[in-house]
């Protein structure tokens, strides 16, 4: 049986991948902040997943506004980088598990999660930010990834509530899926911060904390935060941490936090990262 | 019908709703097609010109045109699609994101290092925190 072992969360802000691939973590600016992946980079070595399924969204790159999928999951054998307007990023093109992922999408969507499905989709700085921060300069990226896109460009995004419900139904899906498979979910995005307006450059410390301190102690605090509290207190971009309860949804109830990591800034964002241990004893949800 | 007047209550922010996908619909569809590296060239090349190929308002051009992105997410621009234009003019997010501010690169790149814009009092305009 396949199983969620663990569950990862972390920004995915495109000057992270530029300072990535410009060779510029150990620069002043950049140090502190690659630092804080280290542990993370020993840890998911020795873990060696055979899948992860990456929650993330597209920043205008595979989804134009002609449609826009609340939840989508990428079923294709590959998914190219993307060029997000200065040429994609210099990194290995993002294998995925079609066999899982085309089972995953009929689970969630009988499961009552009408997911899009995508059989073709390039992949921005939202996914490949992430994988670099987890693995750092590879010649191939060292796991399958399953994209799960959700769409928190155009308002409304999903409610939290149904992000963590979300995550719950995935954790059924893999857990129903017959080979042996060492799975696990990232969500991504957040923290505070907000790109437009007059209003950018807002960070909610206090916020973050809290975020931070509830998604493994109190998960069900996080459920009920209204979209206007998010765009209040977490800036209008800061709404992306409703993918980070799709991670906390699909992990069960006790998790143990192995890491926990937080800096500002990472250009106009607070960078937040998390690794949380699935329990290892729940049969089947 | 939906009720997103609370929206206007929030300092300094637009919230970008289905109306204002529709409104700036060709707008940043015009910002999404700078992701083809050949549109990109054809844009810096002659960008009025690039525009006109665009069923875009005047008001949506010229904004463009002037790099106001306050007034480009006024008339329905998205700031992930409008990211394109910054991308292909060389600019950083941080430098599009201070544009908007009022405040210099540097004060606003200070203003980061030092913890970012506090909430405090930019929460809501009836209620003053």
């Amino acid at each position: 049986m396949a199983r969620i072992t663990a569950g990862v969360t972390t920004s995915h802000v495109p000057a992270i991948g530029a300072a990535f691939d410009r060779g510029e973590e150990k620069s002043d600016y950049w140090a502190p902040l690659f630092e804080g992946y280290e542990w993370s980079k020993k840890w998911i070595s020795e873990e060696a997943p055979d899948v992860v399924v990456l929650v993330y969204n597209d920043h205008a790159s595979a989804f134009s506004l002609e449609m826009i999928p609340t939840f989508a999951i990428g079923c294709a054998d590959t998914f190219a980088v993307a060029d997000e307007g200065f040429g994609a990023r210099p990194v290995p093109d993002v294998v995925g598990h079609p066999e899982l992922a085309c089972h995953m999408a009929q689970s969630l969507i009988l499961d009552e999660f009408d997911m899009t499905v995508i059989n073709q989709m390039d992949v921005d700085h939202g996914l490949t930010v992430p994988l670099s921060l987890m693995f750092g300069k590879v010649d191939a990226w060292p796991v399958k990834v399953i994209p799960i896109a959700v769409n928190v460009v155009q308002y409304p995004p999903p409610t939290g509530e149904r992000c963590f419900k979300l995550g719950e139904a995935i954790r059924r899906a893999v857990e129903s899926y017959e080979e042996d498979l060492n799975v696990q979910v990232w969500g991504t995005g957040g923290m505070s911060h907000q790109l437009q307006g007059p209003r950018a450059g807002l960070i909610n410390q206090p916020f973050d904390h809290a975020f931070l301190e509830n998604m493994n102690n109190n998960p069900q605090a996080l459920r009920s935060i209204t979209h206007l509290e998010y765009l209040r207190e977490a800036g209008s971009e800061g709404i992306e941490l409703v993918m980070w309860l799709i991670m906390r949804g699909a992990l069960g109830e006790r998790c143990a936090e192995l890491h926990r990591f937080y800096h500002v800034p990472a250009s106009n964002t607070a960078v937040g990262h998390l690794i949380l241990e699935a329990p290892k004893s729940e049969g089947p949800a | 019908m939906v009720d997103n007047s609370e929206f206007d209550d929030i300092p300094g922010t637009t919230v970008f709703t289905a109306q204002r996908s529709h409104e700036g619909f060709h707008l940043n569809q015009f910002c999404m097609s700078l992701k083809r590296p050949e549109n990109r060239e054809r844009f810096k090349a002659d960008e009025r010109t690039y525009l006109d190929e665009w069923p875009m308002t005047e008001a949506q051009k010229r904004a463009v045109l002037a790099r106001d992105y306050n007034a480009m997410i006024d008339l329905g621009g998205n700031i992930y699609f409008l990211a394109k234009i910054f991308a292909t003019d060389g600019l950083s997010f941080q430098t599009a994101a201070a544009s908007m501010t009022g405040m210099t690169n540097e004060e606003y790149a200070a203003m980061m290092l030092h913890g970012g814009r506090s909430p405090e009092g930019l929460r809501s305009k009836k209620d003053g925190n």
